[in-house]
């Protein structure tokens, strides 16, 4: 700060004005925090913005009735999904004209359709006594079911490690009239 | 005596180089980085905990929303070649600035006629365009031509077969997406992705 010399009264030479010498230096600390935040930002939602996905595998189509061969399964083997409108979810096992258990109404997630399909995981290599005999699991969107419904029940699929799952299209008419009652 | 002075030392360092290096990530990043054009027909996919990626190249994504089919190929050449394939096979003459301009744009859904008008479009109109889908009914099934065309097309660029993705929205009734699933496989396409959001696996 400039300050008027008082001292001196002569008439010699003035009080020298001395500026403060300013430090050359900026923190550059809060700049390159903020360089890092952003390099951070960019370089997760260039990566991270790629959607995800799920493979799915169907069939060959045959358009030859005639040609299709009759695979002979277990029906103790098999499991019957159906899904109806507003998130209804039937299953059974077996034929349904004579099951082994249900059909019965089941909610979607974790304590609903999951623990019985671990069970029946487990139940159906014990009564084959193979582990390459496992479930075999038919899902059955109907005609009302939404497309999550069908995503869920695939990654349904994804989480018990059920391997056999086939998407089929054709109802029989009970089974219809247990999708529709309420 | 004569006093030994510590040198004091500073405790700042010197961030000038530190500063530099990450500007130029920075830089490199944002560069790099490629904007995210808002769809034509946005849609909320159902989530998923299967967590495979997408593949950048070869890929033809149909997008399946409120009733209507949207269509995306990914890969210029790629797509500069289907719109050759699709004029040959409708009739339709494609400028050489129509094709570039296909080539940078990103999903449409409209009939094959309607088709050059969205080309001429600005990016920002297109999606507020109100595009109706693409016909895919037994009699006239655009779809089908498109997903030909454009797999013919990945042959003879790439060596490799086109990968196919339907991204449908979650509250989409399960026939139109049965519909899909039957073109596909009328074509022998038996094995395709679905887009799906994420999420854990205690849900």
């Amino acid at each position: 700060m400039a300050e008027l010399n008082t001292g001196d009264g002569g008439g010699g030479k003035g009080g020298k004005v001395r500026s403060k010498k300013q430090n050359s230096k900026v923190d550059l600390t809060a700049m390159v925090d903020l360089a890092f935040l952003l390099i951070t930002f960019f370089m997760l939602t260039t990566s991270l913005s790629k959607p995800q996905s799920m493979d799915l595998s169907l069939p060959d189509k045959n358009d030859d009735p005639t040609k299709d061969k009759d695979l002979k399964v277990d029906e103790k083997r098999t499991m019957t999904i159906m899904m109806g409108e507003d998130n209804k979810l039937v299953y059974y096992m077996g034929l349904l004209d004579a099951p082994i258990a249900g059909p019965k109404d089941i909610a979607y997630g974790k304590e609903g359709i999951r623990k019985e399909l671990l069970d029946r995981k487990k139940s159906v290599i014990e009564y084959t006594g193979n582990k390459d005999k496992g479930i075999i699991v038919i899902i059955k969107p109907g005609t009302k079911s939404k497309y999550k419904n069908l995503v869920d029940i695939l990654d349904e699929m994804a989480i018990t490690g059920v391997g056999t799952y086939a998407i089929v299209n054709d109802f029989q008419p009970k089974e219809k009239e247990l999708l529709e009652k309420k | 005596m004569a006093k030994i002075k510590m040198k004091k030392k500073s405790t700042s360092t010197d961030m000038t180089a530190m500063c530099d290096v990450a500007f130029l990530l920075l830089t490199f990043f944002i560069l790099t980085a490629t904007a995210k054009v808002p769809e034509a027909l946005p849609v909320d996919t159902p989530a998923s905990t299967v967590q495979t990626k997408l593949p950048d190249t070869d890929l033809a994504i149909i997008t399946v929303g409120k009733g209507k089919v949207f269509f995306d190929i990914k890969g210029r050449e790629i797509r500069k070649r289907t719109l050759e394939g699709i004029g040959a096979k409708y009739g339709i003459n494609f400028s050489e600035e129509d094709k570039t301009k296909f080539a940078l744009m990103d999903d449409f859904g409209v009939p094959v006629t309607g088709l050059k008008q969205i080309i001429d479009m600005k990016a920002a109109d297109r999606t507020k365009a109100n595009q109706p889908g693409i016909p895919l009914d037994s009699l006239d099934n655009q779809l089908k031509e498109w997903l030909l065309i454009s797999r013919r097309a990945t042959i003879d660029l790439d060596d490799k077969e086109l990968q196919i993705a339907i991204k449908g929205d979650a509250k989409e009734e399960y026939p139109k997406i049965k519909k899909i699933m039957d073109i596909l496989q009328d074509q022998k396409i038996n094995s395709f992705n679905l887009v799906t959001g994420t999420r854990g696996k205690d849900f």
